[in-house]
């Protein structure tokens, strides 16, 4: 007997977010890239379009991240201390499609570096590479709408994804944003109905809904990444029955969660029976953004190179 | 939830003479008002009064379609009215309504696949309004199956089974709602159900009070599409409320907000 495969129909589309501006459209990137518009679950080519494939966004800091692991310091030792060339590195070795800096140096524990120094950092590595830019604060609110305000404006026109907002926080950045022709990261802690509420929150300043991204905070393999998943899943199927206000592309920090787990990091020398870290720490890495990848992640913002390297093949064959 | 703003009526003082003067500006603010306020397709009757109710019935499409691309349920008890309307839908309209009787179906169902549209079938037949659940059903049976057979989608079917007032008909309201649950157990896919709020509340002190009440009770009981006064803030609240409370929508604290950026 034949069996008919039974095949969800959605009403509706995840939206689409588009990240840099050529000289064309008033920026200096070289191109530009798109994702989102999903008319299906994740890689569920029978039941609809997935148009855009998802990203890698290599992340950088701006200042040498001291407690990185030693397996996450090593591809980048000779860069680390000059944002341009780690950044160049990554695009020119590392094939990424974004960079991600981190204004980590802005932050009163990391240096308290002024805006100014923070804007000097975002044009070197505008300078330095030509693929789209996402810019991040530290997350101390107050330091933040200073930094990222400055940094959106000596940006302006080059469409740039710059985060976080919060339900707490949004205001200033999206009045940047608004201003400067960027799009936004709307953040919220591993909830759906915080991550709703602060798209409307965004939507109501004016920020049209294809400039915001969502973060919807995510757990590394071992660290709730089930948790992250669901919500990410129920938000997807929200979204594809009409819900406008889920319905943005999703931003993964997956090498920021993955690095945080003793799995990772831990030597093997305190370690005995979990191996080399050298090969842990990226399969880690790997491993969540397989994972997230699954939930429905557009861009994954990722560290280490053998992680985007394996994590890009694996996005080829799903897309295949 | 499918709602649908009833004020553009002929019936309505404002709107028969907004018709007789052809003064679009009423109209087309009654089409912006509605959608603005959540509705998500408008009806559209020229009202009894009118003498030419083709002529009259192709201006309110073309007026309304001048501001909105809201779609049209065409409300007329004349198929051929209808048709004139359908012949100028843009998007993808709504028939309101056929009856359980033969000749109505078997010219509203083949008119309404020629179109590409979606059906209103009134659980109701010549010799009047149904007394129980139990008739209802049968009528809606008979709408349904009449769908069946001339391959008419049953998504595209919505089965009304007739509100009665309730300071005339009181014991009508349980009926209705009974109905409502039973009429999804007829097919499958089941055909969605729709009511015209209105009416519950038809000659009583407490109109809004009992459309809302009434309205919120039926979404419990599954109702998928009503015919509404959206500018009616407290209703359509209470609607948004019910069907966050049924888990249809996700909750934020700015759900009713939310819910109008559909």
């Amino acid at each position: 007997m034949a069996v008919d495969l039974l095949k969800e129909k959605w009403q509706n589309k995840v939206g689409t977010i588009t990240i840099g501006a050529t000289k064309a459209e008033g920026g200096t990137r070289a191109s530009t890239v798109t994702v989102g518009g999903q008319s299906t679950l994740p890689f569920m080519f029978g039941e609809g379009d997935m148009p855009n494939k998802p990203v890698i966004a290599m992340e950088i800091f701006d200042i040498i991240p001291e407690e990185w692991p030693a397996t996450l310091k090593e591809p980048f030792k000779d860069v680390m201390n000059d944002p341009a060339k780690w950044a160049k590195k990554c695009v020119d070795e590392h094939k990424a499609e974004l960079i991600c800096i981190k204004l980590q140096g802005t932050h009163f524990d990391f240096g308290n570096r002024s805006d100014a120094d923070a804007a000097a950092a975002v044009n070197a590595v505008l300078e330095a590479v030509s693929v789209p830019l996402i810019i991040l604060g530290t997350g101390d609110e107050e330091k933040d709408n200073k930094v990222l305000a400055k940094v959106s404006e000596v940006s302006k026109g080059q469409k740039c994804l710059i985060g976080d907002a919060t339900d707490k926080n949004y205001k200033t950045l999206a009045a940047s944003c608004l201003a400067d022709g960027h799009s936004i990261i709307a953040e919220s802690p591993i909830d759906i109905n915080i991550a709703k509420q602060v798209n409307i929150l965004i939507s109501d300043m004016g920020l049209p809904q294809e400039r915001i991204a969502i973060n919807p905070t995510i757990g590394a393999l071992g660290y709730g990444m089930e948790y992250a998943y669901s919500i990410m899943e129920r938000a997807r199927l929200a979204a594809l029955n009409g819900d406008k206000m889920l319905s943005m592309p999703f931003v993964c920090f997956v090498g920021q969660e993955a690095w945080r787990a003793k799995e990772a990091k831990g030597p093997q020398s305190e370690h005995e029976d979990w191996g080399p870290e050298s090969t842990r720490g990226p399969l880690w890495e790997f491993m969540t953004a397989t994972c997230m990848l699954q939930a429905g992640g557009d861009i994954l913002i990722m560290r280490h190179p053998k992680a985007v390297e394996e994590t890009r093949k694996y996005i080829a064959n799903l897309m295949k | 939830m499918l709602v649908i703003g009833e004020l553009i009526n002929g019936m309505y003082q404002n709107v028969g003479k907004a018709i007789k003067t052809k003064d679009k500006s009423i109209i087309q603010k009654l089409a912006k008002d509605q959608t603005k306020a959540g509705a998500s397709m408008l009806d559209v009757n020229t009202g009894p009064a009118s003498a030419q109710p083709k002529d009259a019935i192709k201006w309110l499409v073309e007026t309304i379609q001048e501001v909105v691309d809201t779609p049209l349920a065409l409300d007329s008890t004349k198929a051929d009215v209808i048709e004139e309307g359908l012949k100028l839908v843009k998007g993808k309209a709504m028939i309101n309504s056929t009856s359980a009787d033969d000749d109505k179906l078997n010219t509203l169902i083949p008119m309404a696949k020629k179109y590409n549209a979606q059906l209103i079938g009134l659980a109701m037949d010549k010799k009047g309004i149904p007394r129980d659940r139990n008739q209802r059903s049968e009528l809606a049976l008979k709408i349904v199956s009449a769908c069946m057979e001339q391959g008419f989608p049953l998504e595209d079917l919505y089965i009304d089974p007739v509100v009665l007032p309730v300071n005339v008909a009181q014991a009508q309201g349980v009926e209705v709602l009974e109905s409502i649950r039973e009429f999804k157990l007829l097919s499958d896919p089941s055909p969605k159900t729709v009511v015209g709020l209105s009416n519950v509340s038809q000659g009583t002190k407490n109109r809004s009070l009992i459309n809302r009440t009434f309205l919120i009770m039926a979404v419990g009981y599954g109702l998928t599409g009503a015919i509404v006064d959206p500018l009616d803030k407290e209703l359509m609240d209470g609607l948004i409320t019910a069907e966050l409370l049924l888990n249809k929508n996700i909750y934020c604290d700015s759900y009713l907000d939310a819910y109008k950026k559909k």
